[in-house]
Order: structure tokens, then sequence, then C-alpha cells
């Protein structure tokens, strides 16, 4: 057999059928609902006296719209309560699984699959939500799809694909202190551009990638879709297993060794060919931060912004300088130093256990600054309780930062999480477009250790000073 | 949905790059629960001023884009969310096809199950009728899908790939979701090999 890429290999297994001239039929291992994208789909089926086909390959979670102030169920309007309603009394009706709000299991959909062990090595994991490539981190190829594929997915198990092709992404070398996955998945957008990864798969490979621990290789794969990719993944390995192991919904006790045994197969064949490679240079990578409004305009923290000169294209400058305009920045100006109104550490990029250890390390001992309004959102119950246990959370609040119950929060702003117009927020989430925390708020994405740094200072601050020190 | 086969309509100039999802429509508006009445809130943060007015600057609110059913945008159009709610919102206000030199692969497939045609030219053709249309807003475009082409200025004879399912599913008016559901027995066969 011709040596065959991850992405191929996972592909393959998932064709039930490719007729001439037609999008294969793939099957779909894990279908993930949350609220917001959901609810057209279920009444698609209804309109059609459609069920759903596999009910226990199917689990929901309420997350985008959820409150996430302590002890406080309220809802923040009527309109997210009649659609937290309406995804309870869907789930009810047609048999789906679903941790609601209150539920111990609950949390931010692609933080509480892997937690629970639905994300495996080698399935096909769909959501109605771009960030579903986080679960690729396990060698699982994941992705975003729109609403109609969720009903078509609900309906069949299945989804009509165009094969992607494939991208290399090679991170050889060794991560500096201070520097992490965060800013290794920054500085790829800043590299290849927000459209740069379009009609791509990626494969993360290289020894930095091997050297992640599973949450860093979740940062990683989550923002592939900020590069134009629907889908990166990293081969599973030692650490993947490691992490998976006694989890409630993996293989146990000989089933388990038997899937570690085909899941280590899982793996790009050598002389396996991809369409295209891209490299960088771990040991070269510094802390990064965004400067613009889209996650493609990152530079390294300490650099000038751009200016209009730097761009060739005349379209590309005007986006340039629309950006410059509603962030209120000088072009060619140093970001270090730029005052910051909020902080927001959480979102299905970084709110696990370890993005909160990174954060509290920085916290630990000190204050935030004063006027500073520094918001710690969890990513699932699990880890807010894990993080209560290691006493996370009474290093955040005397620092005066604000422990918050899991959701999305202020990565998206349904759930009354949001910036005012023209504050500045260093944000640990995954999208700095124009609104995307709350209309006129102005976004820096950064790494928990960057956000964490620019709490304490009130302005944009390399953390490497605040971790020496 | 809609059939679509040839659309000739005058069109909206909009050169901005890497239009996201979040502002083809602010994610304040995706707690509805059905797919109607998003047109309104089409680029809802551009469109209006504070006071909740349209705002005159904004290139949907002149009278020459007045029922036009063409959009032509600059590259990486629908960038970001997976949400189907932007091509909701554009149909909603009345778009059937959008050109560009490229497209956000998740907007891409939601829009063609929506009978929003994404209409992808390379950069020449796109500088030709953005130029054209800017210069005289009444230039009216045709997108036939039957011959994949774009023609409607002088001299231009542009086609575009679309997939031959996808374009098959727009001529006839029909979802995809009926193609799936014809593969029921290979689908149950596939699941009780695996088990």
């Amino acid at each position: 057999m011709e040596p065959r890429t991850l992405f191929q290999k996972v592909w393959d297994d998932h064709v039930v059928a490719q007729e001439p001239d037609r999008p294969a039929v793939l099957y779909i291992d894990l279908q993930l609902i949350h609220e917001v994208t959901s609810p057209q789909a279920f009444t698609g089926l209804r309109e059609r006296g459609l069920k759903v086909r596999r009910p226990d390959k199917t689990i929901a979670t309420m997350d985008h719209s959820t409150p996430t102030l302590p002890k406080a169920l309220w809802v923040i309007d009527d309109q997210a309560k009649a659609q937290l309603g309406q995804l309870e009394s869907n789930c009810k009706e047609f048999g789906v699984e679903l941790f609601a709000l209150g539920d111990s299991r609950n949390g931010i959909v692609h933080v509480i699959g892997p937690e629970r062990g639905f994300t495996q090595p080698g399935k096909t994991i769909v959501c109605g939500d771009s960030h579903t490539s986080t679960h690729g981190a396990f060698g699982a190829l994941a992705f975003g799809i729109g609403t109609s594929e969720v009903e078509h997915v609900l309906a069949t198990q299945c989804l009509l694909q165009r094969k992607a092709k494939t991208l290399e992404v090679r991170v050889d070398g060794q991560l500096m202190p201070g520097v992490t996955a965060k800013d290794i998945i920054l500085a790829l957008c800043g590299e290849i551009g927000t459209g740069g990864g379009t009609g791509y798969v990626i494969e993360f490979t290289g020894s930095a990638i091997r050297s992640l621990d599973m949450e860093g290789r979740m940062t990683v794969c989550n923002m592939s879709i900020e590069a134009g990719a629907r889908a990166g993944m990293i081969a599973p390995d030692e650490t993947t297993f490691e992490y998976l192991k006694g989890r409630e919904r993996v293989p146990q006790g000989a089933d388990w060794d038997a899937a570690v045994e085909r899941w280590s197969q899982l793996r790009t064949d050598e002389g396996a060919v991809f369409d295209k490679t891209v490299v960088i240079d771990a040991n070269k990578l510094e802390p990064m931060i965004t400067y613009g409004t889209n996650p493609g305009m990152a530079m390294q923290i300490g650099e000038l912004m751009p200016t209009a000169d730097s761009f060739d294209d005349t379209s590309q400058r005007a986006a340039f300088e629309k950006a410059m305009g509603y962030m209120g920045l000088q072009p060619g100006q140093r970001l270090l130093g730029q005052k910051v109104d909020v902080v927001f550490i959480g979102s299905c990029t970084n709110s696990r256990i370890g993005d909160l250890r990174m954060a509290a390390g920085v916290f630990s001992g000190r204050k935030v600054a004063d006027g500073m309004r520094t918001l710690v959102v969890p990513g699932s119950h699990d880890i807010k309780k894990q993080a209560e246990a290691e006493g996370l959370d009474r290093i955040f609040k005397e620092a005066g930062a604000e422990w918050r119950e899991p959701g999305c929060s202020m990565c998206i702003a349904m759930n009354g999480d949001n910036l005012e117009p023209g504050q500045y927020a260093v944000s640990t989430s995954n999208r700095n477009f124009e609104g995307r925390q709350g209309k006129g708020g102005r976004t820096f994405l950064a790494s928990p250790l960057t956000a964490a740094a620019a709490a304490i200072t009130g302005e944009v601050t390399d953390p490497r000073s605040l971790l020496l020190s | 949905m809609a059939k679509f086969t040839t659309l000739t309509s005058h069109a909206v100039p909009f050169p901005a790059e890497n239009v996201d999802t979040d502002q083809i429509i602010p994610a304040r508006f995706l707690k509805v629960t059905d797919k109607h009445g998003l047109g309104d809130s089409l680029f809802c943060d551009w469109r209006y001023l504070k006071d909740g007015s349209d705002n005159p600057e904004f290139v949907l609110n002149e009278a020459a884009s007045q029922g036009a059913q063409i959009l032509i945008a600059g590259n990486n159009f629908g960038s970001g969310s997976s949400r189907e709610h932007a091509p909701w919102a554009l149909v909603g206000w009345g778009f059937r096809a959008i050109i560009s030199t490229g497209f956000a692969d998740i907007f891409r497939s939601n829009s063609l199950k929506n009978g929003l045609l994404p209409v992808e030219v390379d950069a020449e053709v796109y500088k030709a009728l953005m130029e054209a249309v800017q210069l005289d807003r009444s230039t009216k475009i045709t997108v036939d899908l039957l011959t994949q082409s774009v023609t409607g200025i002088d001299g231009l004879e542009a086609t575009f790939p679309i997939d031959a399912f996808s374009k098959h599913c727009l001529l006839e008016g029909v979802d995809q979701l009926g193609y799936l559901l014809s593969f029921d027995e290979q689908i149950t066969s596939y699941e009780q090999q695996r088990t």
C-alpha cells in the first residue's frame, strides 16, 4: 500500500460510499451539540419526520449563552433562555444525552469532549462550531459544520465531504521559557494568514509539537480554523494515551490495550506526501500578540506594529488601515505599554487546568492593576473543581480577579460577559474580530501568561519580565 | 432549497478583505431558534449607527444597492465561525450570489446549502467586475450556473468552479439530505462491520 498521511488513514476508515462525481459519504463517530447551532437542525428532523440515527454517538452541552456568575443560574435574556429550553426539550424528544446547565459534567463543548474521553484517536468528530478542530489534537479528524450538516449527521450519522488537501506544519526545536502553545499557533496565523489554510487539513508535526502536553496540543489544533484550515491533527503518542487512560468513556481493560494498539498505527507513514509544508522554528519563537482585527494580524510582543508601507497589496493595505482605525492604534508603534482595561482568561482555546496554572503562576503574590477587570473562566466544572482543589481560585481572587462558572463567556460575548465600546482587552480566546467580545470592544489575543501579565501591570507586557523577577 | 439556474442583477461592491462571519451577523443575533428574519441584522455593526438609524456611508444603505442580488466581496469572504446564520442573513437580505477571489471553507459549504452561490473568480476578473460596478452601479451582471460563467461587462467571459454535486442540487433545487438518506443500507452495513 502507498504510504499515507494520518488524515488519509482516518479518511479511508470512514468512507461509506463514493459515487463518481459525488462527494464521499463519510461516517461520523461523534457529534457534539450545543444550544446555538442546533435548534434549526432538530426542527428540520421534525419537519421531515426523521429520528436521530445514533443518539449514542451524539452528546449535547450548554455553553455559548450560559451565565458565568457564581451560584446564579439565571440566564441573560429571554431569547437565550428559550434557546437553552429548546435544547433541553430537543434532547429529551430525540434521546440525546445532555450535560445541562447545573450538571457537574457541564462545560465548553470542546473541553468536555476530551475530558470525559468521548474524543479518541482515529474518530471522525463534528460539531456546529468551528473550533471543533480542537479534538484533532488526539489524532481525530474533527471539524466544524453548519446547521444543515448538523441535521444531516443527526439523521444519517454521515456527512457529504470532498477530501481536503493536506498541509504539514512542522514545528521543530524547543520553546523558550515564557513561550507557549498559543504562541505557536498565533505565529502560524501571522505567517500564513487567516486564509492560508483554506482547503487544507493541517497535520502538526515536529519535536516542539511532540513536547507539548495534550492541553497545549488542543490549543494549537483549536486555532487551525483561524489559519483557514477546517481541521488540525496531531498523531497520537504516549502523551495522548497517558491523558486518555482511565477516562470515563474510553475503552477499559483488554479493550484499552487493543485500542492503544490500533491508535498507534495512526501516524503519517514514511514517504507519504503532503500537498504543502510550512516550517516554524520553535527556538526562535517569542510570546506573540495580535494587534489588528483578525488572528493573522499577529506579531512578536516586542515588535513594532507594521505601517501601511509594509503591505504591497492595496486591498491588504486598506484592511490594515481599517483595522488600525478600529483598534485606535498608531501604525509603526510598539504595543508594549498599551493600556488594557480587561483581561479574559478562558475559552475553548485556553481554559484548561494547565492554562489556569500558567496564569496563577503570574498572579501568585501579586495584585491586578487598579481599575483592571479580570475574568478567569474555567472550561468545565471538572476543571473548576481541580483548580479549587489546587487553591488556584484563591490566588485569582486574592489578586483581585473574578473567578467564574464555566462557559464560553467573553470569547463570544453572548452571555452578558462583554467589553464596553472602546475598551481594550488582552484575551486568551481565539478571535479578535471587530465586536467579537462586545460591540466596539478591542481585542489583543495572547497566551495565558501574556494575559495574566497584562492584568498585573495594566498594560501590554512581555510576560517574561514577570516570570524572571 | 430554491432553484438556481441563471441570475442577472445589479451588484453591491464591497471590497473589504477577510470579512468574517462575526461581521456578517454578530453573535448576539445567534439566539434565534429559526432561520428567518436575519436579513435586517446583516452587517449590523457596520450598517447602523449607534442610535439604530442607517449609516449613510455603508454601501448596503445606498439607493443603488437596493434590490441587488449579487455581492462582490474581497478575498477570503466568510472566514471564522461556522454559523449558518451568515448565509441565512445574506439570503434574508436578498443576495443569491457572491463573487470573490476566495471563500472560507465552512462558509462556502453553508452557502451552497441555502441557494446562495459562491462564485470564485481570479484576481483580474474580480478587479474588472469591481471597477465596472463601482463606476456604474446600474451595471447588470449575469451569473449562469449551467455554463458556470460570469458575464455582463464588455470583453469579460469568466468561468467559475463548482463541484458537480452542489451544481446539481442548486440547478434542481433539491437539498443534500435526500441523497444522503438514500445510502441507508450502506450505512447500516458499515455500522455492522465496525462493531
